[in-house]
């Protein structure tokens, strides 16, 4: 048998052609964010809480209370590095838009956030306080910051994991919002699984 | 020379002492089970859910705020007369199919359970075919030419 009768045989190009498949699944890996956990909470029903507000924790806020209209929730912490840096853009954002945002501080010592809001500012409409990180859970949070977007039905739209860029808010939030705002608010929408 | 030793001796213990100190920075968490079977349904589940802040431990190995939160959600499940399936079902209702170290066996994961499988028959295959084909190719006897020149090569 000589070389010439093996590259013939289909073969003799199999491994080469296993190799350029395992190249281009691992060149699709290499642009995949192992951190961005597809959330199975998108297209369902928000998990309803109720928890004391940050600013006066004798008053509580309910999930309830933001219904009808779409909404934004924020998770956020004093201990967190990645809030600092979303937290001028989330400020920017909150100035030029009149969107209910919701702050859930975070595992977070209440007087602690309310320090972290008097000096960066406060962007969110109300904070909560879930301080035993409860809701984060019910919430699927495992990276803070993480913003949720809610419809006028109360379905979670859109989840962001991690710091909120310009890009981010300019691209995919900002034009969700507008759909969402176009949307009629009597709809109710079936919970998609 | 002594104190040189008594010194030695000195840093070297309290290196040890520090180096055992970390090495048990977390904490031992003592839980009370109401019999075994919720002490070993507990035990497989911290060992099978994924810690999702340190992606690549499970939440029995790992040190995380929200690994010894879900701990406690587990535990806490367990003891007020919870399944494994359904605290499973409550993990991947959300957090999603990630949180679970051994997948389900579904359309989707298909491909990770069966693929081995397929990839070693697939070797086994092309190995008994290699073999088989060596085995039955006999090497043809050298022509009468070929043979006069190996002659003449070894007769120099």
């Amino acid at each position: 048998m000589t070389d010439k009768s093996i590259t013939r045989k289909p073969i003799f190009w199999v491994p080469l052609a296993l190799f350029f498949g395992l190249c281009v699944l691992l060149a699709i890996g290499l642009t995949l964010n192992p951190r961005e956990i597809p959330s199975p909470l998108i297209g369902k029903t928000a998990p309803a809480f109720e928890l004391p507000i940050l600013s006066d924790p004798e008053q509580q806020f309910s999930t309830l209370d933001s219904l009808g209209k779409p909404w934004i929730l924020n998770v956020w912490a004093s201990w967190c590095v990645a809030c600092r840096y979303e937290h001028p853009i989330l400020n920017e954002f909150a100035q030029n838009n009149d969107t209910f945002i919701v702050g859930l501080n975070y595992k977070d010592p209440p007087a602690n956030g309310q320090a972290w809001l008097d000096q960066f500012g406060d962007p969110y409409t109300l904070s909560v306080i879930d301080f035993d990180g409860r809701v984060g859970i019910d919430w699927g949070v495992y990276g803070v910051p993480e913003t949720f977007v809610m419809d006028a039905s109360g379905i979670i739209r859109y989840k962001h994991i991690g710091p909120i860029t310009v890009a981010s808010l300019q691209n995919e939030i900002v034009p969700l919002l507008r759909e969402l705002s176009s949307e009629p608010k009597t709809q109710i929408r079936e919970p998609e699984f | 020379m002594r104190r040189a030793v008594k010194i030695i001796l000195i840093g070297f213990s309290v290196t040890l002492l520090i180096i055992a100190q970390n090495s048990h920075a977390a904490e031992i968490e003592i839980r009370e089970f109401p019999n075994n079977r919720v002490s070993a349904d507990y035990q497989q589940l911290i060992n099978e859910l994924r810690c999702l802040v340190c992606q690549n431990q499970n939440l029995a190995a790992s040190d995380a705020d929200l690994a010894s939160d879900l701990r406690d959600e587990t535990y806490n499940m367990l003891i007020s007369g919870k399944t494994v399936a359904e605290v499973k079902e409550f993990m991947v209702a959300r957090y999603g199919e990630f949180v679970l170290y051994k997948p389900p066996f579904s359309p989707a994961t298909w491909i990770i359970w069966i693929g081995p499988f397929v990839l070693l028959a697939f070797g086994l295959f092309i190995a008994v075919r290699i073999t088989r084909n060596s085995a039955n190719t006999s090497i043809p006897a050298p022509s009468a030419a070929d043979e006069k020149r190996v002659n003449k090569l070894l007769d120099n």
